[in-house]
């Protein structure tokens, strides 16, 4: 049995652990990161709009030579029925600036870019080894095992992911409620380069990001994506898991039937799927995240802590994580200071948190979960919208009415009261 | 598009298979006393099904995302990841 002992160990190589990781390295702090899988990025899947200029902060100038898809430049919000679709888009050059306000990433090539960085600023990286179980001396973490070998460290990180087994064994989350999880479905779709400006007006700087509503789902809980990468599109369906349960129905067939909507079809036409995958996410926002972040000789990072927001139009998660993990890693090089690693300097943790975008962001955020209960939202709205634009465009010879009571019956037709619509448009407001 | 059926979907991924070491053991007698079901329609690489009254899954394609083991509502799944190294490589992600 090995005895080696670290200053830091980091569990898990997605965004959070490696952001911690890098920043401790680079400031001359002796860490570890543990992998489970081949390499950094190889279990791992996202969406793939990464809001970037967190990224910038942890290592500036980033865009140079980091493995990123297209900077987006172009917002879509859809409100899809089976047959039609309404789409409002929002375009702007700025977005194209670096260091860019988000851009699309594929985690098997950017968490992968991110480690060689990491590796580089001299973070030792194990992979495909799983971390099996923390070690204790008393109510304090002092390393971690493998199964056949145990390691020590001063402090440990977790930054395990949405599913954190390691935050349930330290007694940090409970299972999580079912409302506050919702499981993504991506297929990953080749084109070249030049079909997809052409198909989705972008020259080859830009880039396009669509967040879809009603029917992409079937109706439940969650949203449609879909997003341009260099020479490839990033297609996806998001469900809410208590509403997956109730209406009883399976992703696979929404991302399916997704591909062959009107508006859909014709943007992947002749591409070519490469890869089809799943991942949990967190839907709970500020509400999922656990009262405690750290205790003796360990922090909680990232999906581990529950650090993702939904705000039904931008979905974030991969910068909350990259924020968490710099504001772990200095509350880590402050304790290594003082050469306390106990709970209450790694209060530390807690404290940077708060002064950062990524508890300011949570806290603001924290009534769109709320706001987004609402079956409307996902159920009725798209119809709604949809049929009012029909019935605007179409002309079938019967005498049209004025355009209030278009609205009125379409309402009606979706069984949306007046009271509903101001009810949703206040909460709306209100969380948003 | 041409419509992927689920095994062609999974054959584009590559999987390195821990041969004979189930990452997910499932508990028969907890599943006989449900009435949901959910793991049957909510695992996203369908997985799951029931043959003579009995919750199979082929545990080698699993995508590691954790939905069964959330919605399963008689905590009858033992899911653990695969050891290291093993189960799903995304090359893309």
């Amino acid at each position: 049995m090995s005895t080696d002992k670290y200053q830091a160990i980091v569990v898990g190589g997605g965004p959070a652990g490696l952001a911690a990781a890098y920043r401790l390295a680079e400031q001359g702090a002796e860490v570890v990161l543990i992998e489970r899988g081949d390499y950094c990025g190889s279990k791992n899947l996202s969406g793939g709009v990464l809001y970037s200029r967190v990224l910038d902060q942890l290592i500036p100038g980033y865009w140079e030579d980091a493995v990123i898809e297209r900077p987006i430049t172009n917002y879509l919000t859809t409100l899809m029925t089976k047959d039609d679709y309404f789409n409002l888009e929002y375009k702007s050059k700025s977005l194209a600036a670096t260091p860019y306000n988000a851009v699309t990433v594929l985690r098997g090539k950017f968490d992968r870019w991110l480690a060689d960085k990491a590796e580089e600023a001299g973070v030792m990286m194990v992979t495909g080894i799983k971390v099996e179980k923390l070690l204790k001396e008393g109510n304090r973490i002092v390393g971690v095992s493998t199964g056949d070998e145990e390691m020590l460290a001063d402090v440990v990180i977790l930054a395990d992911g949405i599913n954190s087994f390691l935050a349930k064994e330290a007694g940090l989350r409970g299972n999580i409620h079912l409302d506050h999880l919702a499981v993504g479905a991506k297929a990953l779709i080749e084109l070249p380069a030049e079909v997809i400006e052409e198909r989705f007006h972008l020259n080859s700087q830009e880039g396009a990001a669509y967040a879809i509503l009603g029917q992409a789902t079937y109706g439940v809980a969650g949203g449609g994506f879909f997003y341009t990468n260099r020479d490839s599109l990033s297609i996806g369906v998001v469900m809410r898991l208590d509403d997956l349960v109730k209406a009883k129905v399976k992703p696979a067939d929404a991302l399916d039937d997704l591909l062959e909507h009107p508006m859909v079809a014709p943007l992947v036409k002749d591409g070519k799927m490469v890869e089809y995958g799943a991942h949990l996410t967190g839907e709970g926002g500020f509400k999922m995240v656990p009262a405690k972040l750290y205790g003796e000789g360990y922090l909680i990072v990232g999906d581990a802590a529950g650090f993702t927001i939904n705000s039904g139009l931008v979905i974030r998660g991969m910068d909350l994580a990259i924020g968490s993990g710099i504001a772990a890693a200095d509350a880590v090089l402050e304790a290594q200071k003082k050469g306390d690693y106990s709970d209450a300097s790694l209060s530390a943790y807690s404290r940077n948190l708060e002064n950062s975008f990524v508890m300011k962001d949570l806290k603001l955020y924290a009534k769109a979960p709320d706001f987004m209960e609402s079956d409307r939202l996902y159920k009725k709205y798209a119809s709604m919208v949809n049929q009012l634009f029909g019935d605007i465009y179409t002309h079938d010879l019967t005498p049209k009415e004025r355009l209030m009571k278009t609205a009125v019956k379409s309402m009606k037709d979706n069984g949306i009261s007046m009271l509903d619509l101001i009810k949703d448009g206040w909460k709306g407001v209100k969380a948003l | 598009m041409i419509r992927l059926t689920m095994a062609d979907k999974l054959a584009l991924n590559k999987f390195e298979v821990n041969e004979g070491e189930p990452h997910i053991l499932i508990n028969q007698e907890k599943c006989r006393t449900c009435g949901e079901k959910n793991c049957l329609f909510a695992c996203p690489a369908q997985l799951y099904s029931e043959q003579n009254g009995e919750i199979t899954v082929e545990w080698a394609g699993c995508l590691e995302c954790g939905t069964c083991l959330a919605v399963c509502t008689k905590d009858a799944l033992s899911w653990k990841y695969p050891q290291g190294g093993f189960g799903i490589i995304y090359r893309q992600g």
